[in-house]
């Protein structure tokens, strides 16, 4: 018995060391650890010994079965790994520097500009109101305390109607509509579509956005327009704006101003962008003129409040560079199709 | 506008301040100021000389060699002034000095050296005449500074026109120099006016104004006995700093009135006009103007008549005829206030804007008129002292200005301005302006002087303007508001346009583009579409884009066929407005609507027409929770829609749009290697529609059933009527079915094969087999019964 046991181990110590795949290695475990295997015979063998030798046997086969076992798990984890390898060898690297195949789409340049100021008057409490792009002379002039007289109604940049109507030339048409609707008091902003008769360039154009922002209560003061167009306007450039008001005259504000900004590309020092005067002029605002406030139904005695327009086509013109204003409004893919960041 | 601060400081001692800084307040306080533009910089080292000599060049005929004494040596010149005389006094600019943008130095003329330069006008810069040399008195002191003789050196400063739309009282220079007193809290002083009451008893002139209403005032005196020609070099130079030609002294000296006090004058030959009628003429005629052009005078226009012979447009320009000549001595002088709106309409019938006309139009001060004349005659009786007046001052003031007084207290301050200031401080800017103040504790009543009260200040708001400029917006504290909070919800409209614009952007990779409100006729033309009949604008500049359009699509497809190469496949969308129609009342149907066009090179037009509509399907489905159906369009809208292959779309039993193929020849117009499609939904109608469904089912927990069912659909016939005949026979145990395939063959001649997969569970029990196959059955029998049979 000992002598098979040790054939056995020689004939285990041999073939360990000639496996070099898994189908040897189930060929090695099948011929010792089989139903026939010889090491399983040998157990079978252990009958017919007597009781002290059948003890010092079964140890010895015991543990060469263990070894055997040992060698199989550690040979075939050996195995695997080396497959596993041989495999990665020969995999294809998968060719990630290909351009996208995905076509995404894009949103407007204006789109992204009112989206972004919109959010920051929504998150101060201001509604965001809509409003038609063809309306009647009472909204554009009347309501906004443009009498029938007024040199603004001569101006041949306003588009009539055949049908007495006339498209807006302000989103400042919108005014008695949204008093009317809400009452004071009153925290709304109204983008909108704008149009003048007059021949388009480089920098101007017959139809274009504005933002248009009132706020009405029973204590609104300058102060707190300044406030607001500072705040407003420094979350719009994301930076710290000094503002800076100065006399402006439009029929539907009392005191009317025009509101200048420190030059977004010299800080204020002067350049040629600013003309040198460190300030860029942004966007008239006023207290809205009590004729305004009473056409929209509300008592100017006891109530006040702030206006003001936004050009959202030249805050869009700002932001992302662009030169001509035709773009806007040209349908062009190759220019507009490259808005596809939401930010 | 420029401004001389030379001609400010005769009316404000600004002494010992920084005129940049005041004229940079002025900006923030007033009305924008443009430019600065130093007067007098490019001049230096120009004196007095004296020419002593004069020698023809021997070899040019134009050129002289001069020896001119400069007060300190005498000077070689060689110069070319057609004008040269022997002791003339001329400003001549040493070697070393600056002259007409010029650095002198020696230079050898014409083989000669030269040691300076002897100025025209236009040399000094101080008019545009350079025909000769600028002549200097007699008694000059040869060696003088000429900016010692002159007042050469002056600052001006260029306001913006617009700026001042409002403000009928700062357009001369006296009305700039009570905002600057105001603003640096300096005194203002009273215009030099000549006393009239000494011909009080002599003649009156005739004045007769006809049209009270247009013509409010009329001011006139008769001179006569005037024998100098030419205004003084001072005069002069004020004009052409301030962009005017000198003529001669009775014209200029109307000019310099303008530009001094903001009034119009006219100076009439008294040859010419001797009596004054303000009116309109029945009919139009031909009238010359002193710009030599004949103009038509319609009968709208108010015009100025001597005898019945119209002299001049009122408030705009004299006539040629009337117009002061080289040998006038007497005049007849109009300073008169017409109504600004009849003015401005007048202007612009005959495209005619003059200095006049421009400040007539803002509403002048009609209480000026008389001190202009008399400020008039102290110039003129100053330089030309045998003047003289033959008639006394007649005035027709005819159309008085409405005094204004406004009443207000300082809470209104307080509340308006959200700054803290004092009563006395109120008083006082108030004052400086030239209001008149009542105050008393705090209550305020505030008389407006005649020059701000024709349309500027009329409100007590005007008044906080006037008080919180010259407060400086600078000096403002920067104080949020103090006001209750409300939730804010946005509109469903609003919603909508977000959520569309994202999900056709993200999903669906379409761009957004924006098109014109109008239609082109050319562009549209192009593609095969002609301009469907709308509203119109009546003034467009372009005759091609004149009708508002009806539909989002035709100016979609416009775009989409200038982005032919743009890539094998693409969309675009816009939400905007058109004008569908009248409404009842006459006014505009105006409609907010969504537009989609897809084009594709590599899908055939009934791929891409499936995609659309899955496109729409979904995106319906995303904003309202259930996905919209469409039916077949039985008349079409449009004549570029397909007339086949058009549908509706309905969403919550309400039409919402359409979506189509291409009409063939706009299809063909269009691009012959790419399809389009589209579809145009209203937004309106979308947002009236309340979303559905948010509530939740709980899966069967028991296993279902599948079965599919392989139907056979006759040509023409749709899978919507298997749809139908579905839900129309639907049992409690069908949770639900969807198509998993259509199969065509040339063999099934038109007819095609869905397969339709329908799914069984029920919520309390496992399904047996025989239910199940007997539900499938009794669907399959109410399709048979429409004629829709299983393939076998």
């Amino acid at each position: 018995m000992n002598e098979k046991l040790q054939q056995l181990r020689e004939q285990f110590e041999q073939l360990s060391v000639q496996i070099s795949d898994s189908a040897a290695l189930e060929q090695m475990r099948i011929s010792f650890l089989g139903k026939n295997g010889s090491l399983t015979n040998l157990f079978k063998e252990l009958r017919t010994l007597s009781a002290e030798d059948k003890k010092t046997a079964a140890t010895g086969i015991n543990q060469l079965k263990k070894e055997l076992e040992q060698f199989i798990a550690d040979k075939s984890a050996e195995l695997a790994a080396a497959e596993q390898a041989a495999q990665l060898a020969n995999t294809e690297t998968y060719d990630f520097t290909l351009p996208s195949s995905l076509t995404g789409g894009s949103l407007h340049p204006i789109t992204l500009v009112q989206r972004e100021v919109e959010a920051i008057f929504a998150s101060m409490g201001f509604t965001i109101e809509d409003f038609r792009e063809i309306v009647d002379d009472y909204d554009n002039f009347e309501a906004v305390n443009i009498p029938p007289h007024h040199p603004a109604r001569d101006m041949q940049d306003t588009y009539f109607l055949d049908n007495g109507q006339l498209l807006k030339t302000h989103t400042s048409a919108a005014q008695n509509s949204i008093m009317r609707k809400y009452g004071a008091p009153l925290r709304a902003v109204f983008p909108g579509r704008c149009f003048r008769n007059e021949a388009i360039d480089a920098c101007h154009e017959n139809t274009f956005f504005q933002m248009e922002g009132m706020m009405i209560d029973e204590n609104i003061s300058i102060s707190n327009l300044i406030y607001f167009m500072k705040t407003m306007l420094s979350e719009v450039f994301k930076r710290d704006i000094q503002v800076r008001l100065r006399p402006g005259f439009f029929p539907f504000v009392e005191p009317g101003f025009e509101l200048d900004i420190s030059c977004l590309i010299c800080g204020g020092e002067g350049c040629p962008t600013c003309k040198h005067s460190g300030w860029l002029e942004l966007c008239p605002c006023g207290m809205i003129h009590p004729n305004v406030l009473e056409a929209g139904g509300i008592d100017s005695e006891k109530y006040t409040g702030f206006a003001f327009g936004l050009g959202l086509t030249r805050l869009a013109m700002m932001k992302y560079g662009i030169k001509d204003i035709r773009i806007l409004n040209s349908g062009s893919l190759k220019a507009l199709s490259q808005f596809t960041a939401k930010q | 506008m420029l401004i001389s601060m030379n001609w400010i400081s005769d009316f404000v001692d600004l002494s010992g301040l920084n005129i940049e800084e005041l004229i940079h307040r002025f900006t923030l306080s007033t009305a924008e100021v443009e430019e600065i533009i130093h007067k007098g910089e490019d001049l230096s080292g120009v004196v007095a000389g004296r020419i002593l000599t004069i020698e023809n060049h021997p070899k040019s005929k134009k050129l002289h060699l001069l020896t001119v004494d400069g007060g300190d040596k005498i000077y070689d010149v060689v110069c070319g002034a057609p004008n040269v005389r022997e002791g003339m006094i001329v400003p001549f600019a040493k070697e070393g000095g600056r002259a007409g943008g010029m650095d002198i130095r020696k230079a050898t003329i014409a083989g000669y050296d030269s040691y300076g330069m002897c100025c025209s006008e236009a040399e000094l810069g101080i008019s545009a005449d350079h025909s000769g040399l600028m002549e200097l008195p007699e008694d000059t002191v040869v060696g003088t500074d000429i900016k010692k003789l002159f007042p050469i050196d002056d600052i001006v400063f260029e306001v913006d026109n617009k700026s001042l739309t409002n403000r009928p009282d700062l357009w001369g220079h006296y009305g700039i120099a009570r905002e600057f007193a105001a603003l640096s809290g300096r005194k203002l002083r009273p215009l030099t006016l000549h006393d009239t009451d000494a011909y009080a008893n002599l003649p009156e002139v005739s004045i007769d104004i006809r049209d009270t209403e247009h013509c409010y005032r009329y001011s006139s005196i008769k001179v006569e006995n005037v024998t100098i020609g030419v205004s003084p070099v001072q005069m002069r130079i004020r004009l052409f700093y301030c962009g005017m030609r000198a003529i001669n002294l009775l014209a200029d000296l109307t000019n310099y009135l303008m530009l001094e006090m903001g009034q119009p004058m006219h100076a009439f030959d008294l040859r010419k006009v001797d009596k004054i009628e303000v009116a309109r003429f029945p009919e139009p005629f031909d009238f010359e103007t002193l710009d030599q052009t004949t103009r038509r005078i319609d009968e709208d226009t108010l015009m100025i008549c001597s005898s019945g012979t119209p002299v001049a447009v009122a408030g705009i320009m004299g006539g040629y005829d009337s117009e002061i000549a080289d040998d006038t001595t007497s005049l007849l002088i109009e300073s008169a206030n017409f109504d600004g709106v009849s003015v401005r309409k007048s202007s612009s019938r005959l495209g005619l804007r003059t200095d006049s006309s421009m400040r007539y139009e803002k509403m002048l001060d009609p209480e000026m008129t008389v001190p202009a004349i008399k400020r008039y005659l102290a110039l003129l009786l100053d330089i030309c002292p045998d003047a003289k007046a033959i008639s006394r001052l007649t005035d027709s003031y005819v159309h008085r200005y409405k005094s204004i007084t406004l009443d207000f207290d300082k809470k209104y301050v307080d509340r308006y301005t959200g700054i803290k200031i004092t009563n006395a401080r109120i008083v006082k800017t108030l004052e400086s302006l030239g209001f008149t103040v009542r105050h008393e504790r705090g209550n305020f009543s505030v008389d407006v002087p005649s020059w701000r009260a024709t349309k500027d200040v009329t409100i007590k708001a005007d008044i906080i303007e006037e008080i919180t400029r010259i407060y400086g917006y600078d000096n403002f504290e920067i104080k949020t508001t103090v006001s209750p909070l409300f939730p804010v919800r946005s509109s469903q409209g609003r919603v909508d346009d977000t959520q569309v614009k994202d999900i056709l952007c993200d999903r669906f990779g379409l761009h957004e583009v924006h098109s014109y409100i109008w239609s082109d006729a050319k562009k549209l033309k192009e593609i095969g579409i002609a301009v469907e009949d709308n509203t119109r604008l009546v003034n467009s500049i372009n005759p091609d884009q004149v009708v508002l359009r009806r539909s989002m699509i035709p100016t979609l497809l416009s775009f989409a066929a200038d982005n032919r190469g743009f890539a094998e496949e693409f969309g675009i969308f816009e939400i905007g407005r058109v004008s569908d129609g009248l409404k009842s009342d006459g006014k505009c149907n105006e409609r907010k609507r969504l537009g989609i066009v897809l084009v594709s090179r590599s899908r055939s037009e009934k791929q891409l027409y499936l995609y659309l509509k899955d496109l729409l399907l979904e995106l319906t489905g995303a904003i309202r929770g259930c996905s919209c159906t469409l039916a077949h369009c039985e008349a079409t809208d449009h004549d570029w829609m397909h007339p086949v292959n058009s549908c509706d779309v309905y969403l919550g039993g309400k039409e919402i749009g359409s979506m189509y193929a291409l009409a063939p020849s706009v299809a063909a117009a269009f691009d012959k290697k790419a399809v389009a499609v589209c579809a145009e939904i209203d937004m309106y109608t979308l947002a009236e529609i309340a979303p559905s469904g948010g509530s939740f089912t709980e899966p069967s927990r028991f296993p279902g059933v599948d079965i599919d069912l392989s139907l056979l659909l006759d040509e023409k016939r749709l899978y919507g009527e298997i749809a139908e005949i579905i839900e129309q026979n639907r049992s409690e145990l069908l949770t639900g079915y969807t198509v998993i395939d259509v199969y065509e063959n040339e063999q099934l001649q038109g007819k095609r094969v869905v397969t339709v997969r329908l799914f069984f569970a029920s919520p309390e029990r496992t399904l047996s087999g025989e239910e199940v196959s007997l539900a499938a059955a009794e669907l399959l029998g109410c399709l048979e019964a429409k004629g829709i049979m299983l393939k076998k």
